[in-house]
């Protein structure tokens, strides 16, 4: 496709220097499909050579101590928040382009926009609680020189990678949450964006950098399969995000640490099943929380009991959830920016709802068909499935919109059937329940108690720990 | 911008015209032509020396069906005049099965001879040793590029190079050990650089990439590198001139196959975003841009479609075969005054491009 030379380009950053590539891919409006942007397109050469350079800015961003990154960190947040940044060729972009431009291809909401943009700032300036959290409690300073005390012993760490590489979706700004900390940790990061979301690692790394962050700290690549294999590949540590095809490819590479689906679930005990009524706030909050983008989103609820009273209670809820205009401060649903993924949606719940054993419930609520084109955008109304066995194709799916199966499974039998889970949240009192919560090996992130799977705790880092793939521990005695 | 002027274009399309009827007579004759194309015209009920006269003709004929290359005995392509005389038999793609095969006696030299008129001396100097860091075996290149070595007055140094065995493990899904195959060519021809005295260089872009992780190659007297192979984006034309090559080392790319020869490449500039463009050997060779919907039709300048070629020499005719990539129609440019392909990549290369992931 050609793109009007007029048009906002985002470069490429090598090792922070701005590079306009040949190859060149245009960032389309999800509504109709105008060019909105130019991207510069990197070729896989061009990384690999970068990477093997890779060490130069390792050694920049070790000279900074942890204080002064903390110092950037904090100053950062509020440059994301309210700076014009640089953008593109000696331009600059305002927090108020940013939303435009983030909400003009990805379809999210304005509204949902902001509700990230805070998020994002949050890691910036809570990064001091965060890294406590990732490395319990250490003193930085004993990164800085290698050598340090905990708790009146010697510890020594070093770091494990001279670079991070991160091959980032589009569904979500929130994501890029997970390599902020990285920077945090002196340890450079070679990141992909997604296709369509190339505005928010951008606009963080700009705000690193205007916050006096060493430019080589950052190398962002655009660019195709081939590109991203290069960068999982040559970078000492690597973090992808993907399907089950993704997650399996890269099982027994420890050097690579996989994002998968987050099959999140709420799990209600038989002591509180018969108080559901209470809970169904928090149920929608799980699950439509950041337009149900998110992999934290719950996709499933496990009852003892009362499971088609949740299902119809929380679709009478979700189905009030409607599309909306782009800039509607009430705006939860977002619009698709390749329509082909909401026909696959709907084709999948349709094909799934073939197997007896489940209704859309919001079906009874919902006054239009689940796949809904408004204008020139395509959404996904939110969708509640009943499912009577755990065992039906559509209890344990999860899409990139508000969907949720409910399911009843008796209470002994939960944490058998359920599988592996990003999050869960355990509403039950009953001490036995809870303690078989605990030690069930595949929750990755437990909530206690009717909290929404979506709430984030920054102390509490979940899906493997920054920290420890990054920087490794050895054994040290000294004269 | 070198402007082509009237009188050469005509001059070159008369040249093609004459070119053209010489060979149609040559291969439809009883006397001279060979099994093939005499059994054809008998079949057709047409006679191409009365009716072929100009290059706008050459539609008269159907594309030609490669698999014939395959399945025919090569006796069938034997012109009358060349009975007897043993041949040279190169290959073209084939990882499984028989490959196709086309037979020759000079045409692969007479083509690089042609070819090395138009290397600068400057980066490909006359006397200086070359490294064929290609493809082997039963390849056109592994002779073509000694050839074209010795001709410039050098030796050629070479290395063990299987495509098909690349080929095979990309299908199977096993990239790890196409990198490990592409390490062990690159192995092969870091020795010969720091060691024997190599100013000039044949390789394909992926090697070309991986050399230059492995070592400085102008640094190691590499002066011009004859690329070719596959396609190659503008971006990474630059990235090989501009980074790989430092602008030292002069870049040639070239697009070709057993069955065409060499179209030379315009000298590419930064001034014009590095874009390709590529000039059949006319007259020996016609690359016309067609309309894949309508090949009979050549699309207008600046315009894509499927890339159709017509090899004509005594040893072999092949009227209007249709290439598997697509390219852009461009303007005759400097000695070149016929049309040029440019932006060369797989057909439909764009249409076929897949959604990377749900995300």
């Amino acid at each position: 496709m050609t793109v009007a030379t007029a048009l906002p380009h985002v470069p490429v950053l090598r090792r922070g220097e701005p590079y306009i590539s040949l190859d060149k891919g245009a960032l389309l409006d999800h509504r109709g499909g105008e060019p909105v942007a130019e991207m510069s397109l990197a070729n896989a050469g061009l990384i690999r050579r970068d990477i093997r350079r890779i060490g130069e800015a390792f050694d920049v961003l070790q000279s900074v101590s942890s204080s002064r990154m903390l110092e950037i960190c904090r100053g950062a947040g509020d440059l994301f928040m309210n700076a014009s940044l640089p953008f593109g060729d000696g331009e600059t972009q305002s927090p108020a382009d940013y939303v435009q431009n983030l909400s003009s291809t990805t379809g999210l909401p304005h509204a949902l926009v902001r509700r990230n943009m805070a998020k994002v700032y949050e890691v910036f300036t809570r990064m001091e609680t965060i890294l406590r959290g990732l490395t319990r409690g250490l003193d930085l300073t004993a990164l800085d020189g290698g050598l340090g005390e905990q708790e009146s012993a010697l510890v020594s760490f070093y770091a494990a990678a001279r670079c991070m590489g991160v091959v980032l979706p589009s569904n979500s700004p929130g994501v890029n949450s997970i390599w902020m900390p990285a920077v945090a940790l002196r340890i450079p990061v070679v990141l992909k964006p997604g296709r369509e979301e190339p505005w928010t690692p951008y606009r963080i790394i700009q705000a690193f950098i205007a916050a006096g962050c060493p430019p080589e700290a950052f190398s962002f690549y655009p660019t195709d399969h081939e590109g991203a294999n290069v960068i999982l590949d040559q970078c000492d540590r690597g973090i992808i995000f993907g399907d089950e095809k993704t997650v399996s490819r890269y099982a027994n590479n420890p050097a690579v640490q996989v994002h998968g689906p987050g099959w999140s679930k709420i799990l209600i005990g038989a002591d509180k099943a018969d108080h559901w009524p209470d809970l169904i706030d928090v149920i929608v909050r799980s699950v439509s929380d950041n337009g149900g983008r998110s992999c934290v989103n719950a996709s499933t609820v496990l009852t003892h009991a009362h499971g088609p009273e949740i299902a119809e209670a929380i679709a009478e809820r979700l189905a009030k959830i409607v599309p909306c205009e782009v800039d509607d401060p009430d705006a939860l649903l977002c619009g698709f920016a390749n329509p082909r993924f909401a026909e696959y949606f709907d084709s999948a719940i349709e094909e799934g709802l073939k197997t007896p054993g489940a209704e859309d419930v919001t079906a009874r609520f919902r006054t239009g068909p689940r796949r809904i084109e408004r204008g020139s955008s395509v959404y996904m109304a939110p969708t509640v499935v009943y499912c009577e066995s755990f065992d039906h194709p559509l209890a344990n799916r999860e899409f990139l919109f508000p969907y949720v199966s409910v399911v009843e499974v008796p209470q002994d039998r939960m944490l058998e059937v359920m599988g592996p889970s990003l999050v869960v949240t355990a509403i039950t009192a009953d001490p036995v329940f809870m303690k078989q919560v605990l030690r069930c090996r595949s929750i990755e992130r437990l909530n206690l108690g009717a909290l929404p799977t979506s709430r984030v705790q920054w102390d509490q880092p979940h899906e493997g720990n920054l920290f420890e793939f990054l920087y490794k521990r050895r054994a040290i005695q000294a004269a | 911008m070198s402007v082509v002027v009237e009188s050469a274009l005509t001059e070159a399309n008369e040249k093609r015209n004459q070119h053209l009827r010489e060979i149609i007579d040559w291969h439809f004759s009883p006397e001279t032509g060979c099994p093939y194309w005499l059994e054809w015209a008998r079949r057709a009920g047409w006679d191409p020396r009365e009716e072929i006269k100009t290059y706008d003709d050459i539609v008269r004929f159907p594309h030609f069906d490669d698999e014939t290359l395959r399945n025919e005995p090569h006796e069938v392509w034997i012109p009358r005049e060349y009975q007897g005389k043993p041949y040279k038999i190169f290959e073209t793609g084939g990882t499984t099965g028989l490959p196709k095969q086309r037979i020759s006696w000079t045409d692969h030299e007479y083509d690089y001879t042609e070819f090395a008129e138009t290397l600068d001396p400057e980066h490909f100097p006359r006397g200086g040793n070359w490294l064929m860091m290609g493809p082997t075996g039963p390849r056109r290149l592994r002779l073509t590029i000694e050839h074209l070595a010795n001709v410039l007055g050098g030796s050629c140094y070479h290395l063990d190079l299987d495509p098909r065995w690349v080929k095979k493990v990309i299908a199977q899904g096993r990239p790890a050990e196409a990198r490990a195959y592409m390490e062990h060519v690159v192995d092969q021809a870091v020795p010969i650089l720091k060691h024997r005295n190599v100013s000039c260089l044949f390789t394909t872009p992926k090697l070309l990439e991986a050399l230059g992780d492995k070592i400085n190659v102008p640094n190691a007297g590499v002066r011009g590198v004859f690329l070719g192979g596959t396609s190659m984006t503008n971006q990474v034309v630059r990235f090989l001139v501009e980074e790989v090559l430092e602008n030292r080392a002069r870049l040639v790319p070239t697009y070709g196959n057993t069955l065409m020869g060499l179209a030379c490449s315009k000298p590419l500039s930064a001034e014009e975003g590095y874009a390709l463009t590529y000039y059949a050997p006319q007259p020996r060779a016609v690359l016309r841009v067609v309309d894949p919907d309508d090949t009979a039709r050549t699309v207008e300048y600046g315009e894509w479609g499927r890339v159709e070629l017509t090899t004509m020499t005594r040893e072999f005719f092949m009227p209007r075969f249709l290439e598997r990539d697509e390219a852009v129609r461009r303007e005759p440019w400097g000695r070149f005054a016929w049309d040029g392909v440019g932006e060369v990549r797989p057909f439909r290369a764009e249409q076929n491009k897949v959604v990377e992931g749900v995300y």
